[in-house]
């Protein structure tokens, strides 16, 4: 769901926040217009703009973990911790994360990666935020859900991107969690954007 | 870091202790060298900056090169560093007038997990995830850099990837500064200026955005913890050579033995937390 149709309509940070958002021609890769958020950081009304919007949304569901995953989603993720008072819990690639871990694989375009998350970071009953900066396929996002969720036990409230594709309309639910997204990709012409909807395993509802 | 650096800072040492300096060279990339197990009884709370280094004392024994060399080990050592210290040079700050510690920074200290044998056998590796599910703890850590850096006229924090995306924003919010990451490099779109940094064996490269920052901006970096000093004082230089300047080096944990601190030349380091050396449940 965009944050325009759920009691942000309007609302003149979103505009900011969009503005802010540099797009990069044919990063990675020839064709694709990646959404670069490093210039929002920047902007330091509109950073502060975005985790309050998060923070206003996330701070009475009673969120206990906040989850990011690596690397643009720890940019996000600690603030909105911090500001409502639940522990972070970094979301990483393989092998970086010391002591006893879990992984979780997910599909890229051309083979799998895996997303690892310590054991006893989450508990059963914990109630979980899980934050990155862009939901492109949901691939990692889902990954991340099932190991919040179905591996450990813990309760995913929702998942929250600062940009989200366009196709992502209504009351969108990947693997049956609610996905909160604030911007969407800033439009260029004839090119895709990072990724396209046939690519999307999102289930859209309205 | 290459040997004659070692060398250069590691002065005191005699042949013996040479072999220290080839345990200290890391053959991965990034700020993690050797992590030197730290039991949480001696671990102690540190508030401090300096532009120079402590002088020499007594009551700190370094250990045998031996300790750094899994298969080597023999008789151990303790390295017993009082963070409460009157021997620090006059021109150190401390947490308050009377040299006090901050009562935050046990909690601090104590949230930091040790994990033996990461990522190999024989490094006992510096954990921070266990201070991110702390919530006071990990509050309480972001709000002494803050309360340190608020007025300081900072426009800029730096942050390392990747734990260093951590903490560095945080901050950055709340001392109304932009927040730029350092990248590994290819992780960066647009346009970058990279600079490269020596490693035990090869090199590794840090990346900025070209345009993040401007000439004559303040800035601080910040890393959950500096080693060598290697990738921070990368870090520096990035930053220096666009014609920033570096107001200082932030960090939650320095280890140090491993003389970071005396890499990064006149630019000033500020930690939390001091790692201190005790092998006696080292095996």
């Amino acid at each position: 769901m965009f944050a325009a149709e759920n009691g942000l309509k309007g609302d003149p940070r979103l505009e900011a926040i969009s503005q802010a958002i540099r797009v990069v021609p044919h990063f990675p890769k020839k064709g694709i217009m990646f959404q670069d958020i490093t210039t929002l950081l920047l902007d330091h009304k509109a950073f502060q703009d975005t985790v309050d919007i998060f923070v206003d949304r996330y701070r009475n569901m009673d969120i206990s973990v906040v989850a990011g995953i690596e690397a643009r989603g720890f940019m996000f993720g600690p603030s909105i911790a911090l500001a409502i008072g639940a522990k972070f819990v970094p979301l990483r690639k393989p092998k970086k994360l010391p002591g006893k871990v879990i992984c979780e694989e997910y599909e890229l375009e051309y083979g799998t990666d895996c997303l690892e998350m310590q054991v006893d970071a989450v508990q059963p009953g914990d109630r979980a935020l899980i934050v990155d900066d862009l939901v492109a396929t949901g691939g990692t996002l889902s990954a991340a859900i099932r190991l919040l969720g179905k591996r450990m036990g813990a309760q995913v409230v929702e998942c929250g991107c600062v940009v989200g594709l366009p196709e992502v309309k209504g009351q969108c639910r990947l693997n049956g969690k609610p996905v909160y997204i604030l911007v969407e990709p800033r439009e260029i012409d004839n090119c895709r954007h990072d990724i396209s909807s046939e690519f999307l395993n999102v289930q859209c509802s309205g | 870091m290459s040997r004659r650096a070692a060398t250069h800072f590691l002065p005191s040492l005699n042949a013996k202790h040479l072999l220290i300096r080839n345990c200290l060279l890391s053959p991965f990339p990034g700020p993690t060298i050797i992590m030197i197990r730290t039991p949480s009884l001696l671990r102690r709370p540190f508030f401090s900056s300096s532009s120079s280094p402590p002088p020499p004392s007594s009551s700190c024994i370094l250990p045998p090169p031996s300790l750094l060399r899994p298969h080597l080990i023999s008789t151990p050592i303790s390295l017993r560093c009082s963070a409460a210290d009157s021997r620090l040079p006059p021109n150190r700050e401390m947490a308050t007038a009377d040299n006090q510690q901050d009562p935050r920074l046990a909690g601090i200290a104590s949230a930091i997990r040790v994990i033996p044998d990461f990522p190999k056998a024989g490094i006992m590796f510096q954990d921070i995830t266990t201070l991110l599910l702390d919530v006071k703890a990990f509050r309480d850590t972001i709000d002494l850099f803050v309360d340190r850096y608020k007025d300081k006229g900072i426009s800029v924090v730096a942050g390392i990837e990747a734990r260093g995306f951590i903490f560095g924003p945080p901050i950055a919010l709340a001392i109304g500064a932009k927040f730029v990451p350092l990248r590994k490099p290819k992780k960066l779109p647009g346009e970058v200026i990279s600079e490269e940094y020596s490693l035990e064996y090869g090199t590794d490269k840090i990346e900025m955005h070209v345009g993040a920052v401007q000439a004559g901006e303040r800035a601080l970096i910040v890393d959950d913890l500096i080693a060598t000093g290697g990738t921070l004082t990368a870090a520096i230089r990035l930053l220096e050579r666009v014609g920033v300047e570096v107001h200082e080096c932030a960090c939650l944990m320095e280890l140090p033995e491993l003389k970071g601190r005396d890499r990064l030349g006149d630019k000033p380091l500020f930690v939390l937390v001091q790692s201190s050396v005790d092998a006696h449940d080292y095996h």
